[in-house]
């Protein structure tokens, strides 16, 4: 078994009497995406600010590429890319002046600095505006920028945090793609979001951080399944086949306009089957059945939720 | 790389990167060098017949040999204040944060900073010992020997307070506060020998006045390039410097290495 890109075991961080981390557990292994999921206020800036040298736990400890951050955050330093939540890029100079200003502190050849600088401002697209100061970019670029100066050093271990917050709909899809080929490339990323989308997107593995707290982890299907909340939806054609169902099926929510009927379910082969070999030996047919599983949103509410938020509307956490 | 060439390596990247950004924004640098410009005006063109009674006599021309020296080093003082803001302002850029995440000689980010202000320091120090030269200021006597440690006193001066103006920008929150804290420095040196004999000063006061570090500074510089008696002066100035840079470093660098927010 490989080494695990990143390992934390019990990290903790307070501020004065305010806990901000309480005991985070992580194993990242590489070449995988993990994403830190939570709400804002939750912690994961700070987990990314522990793991990247920026800031020392106040407990716990963590290798990240096999070294210590504590007693060799210069090795860590060496072994990783950070693009944090505010713009990391210098905006007095140009785009390409940044790209050199990272390519000197690798301690690149002018002429390898120059190479670097130029396929990777191509390849963000960002030729144009090469010769513009960054301050002059807007969100989109910023952060491509952003992320073209991570990558100059070549990292191994990449740490986003909250990469698509603020980007328009076509900015945060352009980004999906340069995190997917990234990892294509052998790089492990580490990605903060609050968008259950993007986790489901992009991330291997998720943690749903809250308080402080590491609430649940797993892939997206796993956490699926930690909350019900799936259901399967029988529709009929014929009201009386409606009733004889909904009398027999319980406990079973009905929809009587649409003589539709909801049942509770994991969605697993076995409780499809007994559903359906019910309506079999009842002589009942359903002219449409439906599996749902619950989606991240239900996930994300049901263990971030605490009193009142689970009827937060969509539109409020997109 | 051994640690020294990479700290020299990244310094020296860091010094370009600020003397990029004083090209492209000249405006802060150009502002503050108005101030010692106009002391000088007024005192020369105003107050100078006046002032050139207090010190003895002698005319317009006796005062502008006077307060040469004292505002060549009000230029420095003039020109860090720059400086604390700049840095207080960089801080408060995402561009920092990474450059903490990132495997190089750390202080060569304060490094980066002070070579670049002392290079500005020495610019405005010339600038502003031109006007005195348009307006009749003569070094006649001085020698070359004496020119040079003029020069090194200056250097050594602005390298001072330079390290200083870092540790205030970097304890400052924003620039205003920056700007506030670092307000001492020009002040300083009303309260010299710059403009007025420190003898003229009331009795009180004497102490403080001959002792701060910008009289001794003045008075070595009076002496080298206008044949004044330096007296213990020069060793006062030189002590003032070294411990100034020194403070100031271990200050900075001991700021800027607690944790980032």
């Amino acid at each position: 078994m490989t080494k695990p890109a990143i390992a934390a075991n019990g990290l903790r961080k307070s501020y004065g009497d305010k806990t901000v981390l309480d005991g985070i557990d992580l194993t990242v292994p590489e070449g995988t995406v993990f994403s830190l999921l939570g709400p804002n206020g939750a912690g994961k800036t700070t987990t990314v600010q522990i793991l990247s040298t920026l800031i020392s736990a106040g407990g716990g400890q963590a290798q990240v590429a096999g070294h210590d951050l504590a007693t060799d955050p210069q090795a860590v330093r060496a072994a990783i890319g950070v693009t944090g939540q505010f713009s990391a890029v210098d905006g007095l100079i140009t785009g390409e002046e940044n790209m050199l200003l990272m390519a000197d502190l690798h301690h690149l050849s002018k002429q390898e600095g120059r190479r670097v600088t130029a396929e990777l401002l191509e390849r963000f697209d960002l030729v144009e505006a090469a010769k513009k100061p960054a301050s002059t970019y807007s969100g989109g670029m910023k952060r491509r920028l952003d992320i073209a100066m991570t990558l100059v050093g070549g990292p191994r271990i990449i740490f986003l945090d909250e990469p698509t917050t603020g980007l328009d709909p076509r900015s945060r899809h352009n980004m999906w793609g340069i995190i997917r080929e990234l990892v294509s490339g052998g790089v492990t990323v580490f990605l903060t979001t609050q968008y259950l989308e993007e986790a489901d997107e992009l991330a291997d593995r998720i943690a749903v951080l809250n308080d402080g707290k590491i609430a649940a982890e797993g892939t997206a299907a796993e956490l699926k399944r930690l909350v019900p909340g799936g259901h399967v939806r029988l529709r009929f054609t014929d009201p009386a086949d409606y009733q004889a169902a909904a009398l027999a099926l319980n406990p079973a929510t009905r929809d009587d306009d649409a003589l539709a009927l909801q049942v509770p379910s994991g969605g697993s082969q076995r409780e499809l089957r007994s559903i359906l070999d019910w309506l079999d030996s009842a002589g009942i047919e359903a002219s449409e059945l439906t599996v749902h599983t619950p989606d991240l949103d239900d996930v994300f509410f049901a263990l971030t939720g605490g009193a009142g938020v689970p009827t937060q509307p969509k539109e409020a956490v997109r | 790389m051994s640690s020294l060439s990479l700290a020299v390596r990244d310094s020296n990247t860091m010094l370009r990167r600020n003397l990029l950004h004083a090209r492209r924004y000249p405006s802060l640098t150009l502002n503050l060098l108005l101030t010692p410009i106009m002391l000088l005006l007024l005192f020369v063109y105003i107050f100078g017949d006046t002032m050139s009674a207090g010190i003895g006599g002698g005319g317009r021309s006796a005062y502008i040999a006077y307060i040469i020296p004292g505002l060549l080093l009000m230029t420095v003082g003039s020109t860090v204040i720059g400086t604390a803001v700049s840095v207080s302002m960089d801080m408060s850029e995402g561009i920092i944060a990474r450059f903490r995440t990132m495997a190089i000689h750390r202080p060569s980010v304060l490094v980066g900073h002070v070579a670049g202000s002392v290079l500005q320091s020495i610019l405005s120090v010339v600038l502003v010992g031109a006007v005195g030269v348009a307006i009749g200021f003569r070094s006649t006597d001085a020698t070359a020997l004496e020119w040079l440690a003029a020069f090194g006193l200056l250097a050594l001066f602005t390298l001072a307070l330079t390290w200083i103006a870092v540790g205030m920008g970097l304890v400052s929150p924003n620039a205003e506060a920056a700007s506030n804290n670092a307000m001492p420095l020009i002040l300083l040196p009303l309260l010299s020998s710059a403009f007025v004999p420190v003898d003229s000063m009331p009795g009180w006061f004497q102490p403080i006045a001959e002792y701060q570090p910008f009289t001794p500074a003045i008075e070595t510089l009076r002496g080298l390039l206008l044949g004044t008696e330096i007296g213990h002066n020069g060793w006062l100035a030189v002590v003032w410097c070294l411990a100034l840079s020194v403070l100031g470093y271990f200050w900075s660098t001991s700021t800027f290495n607690r944790d980032g927010k």
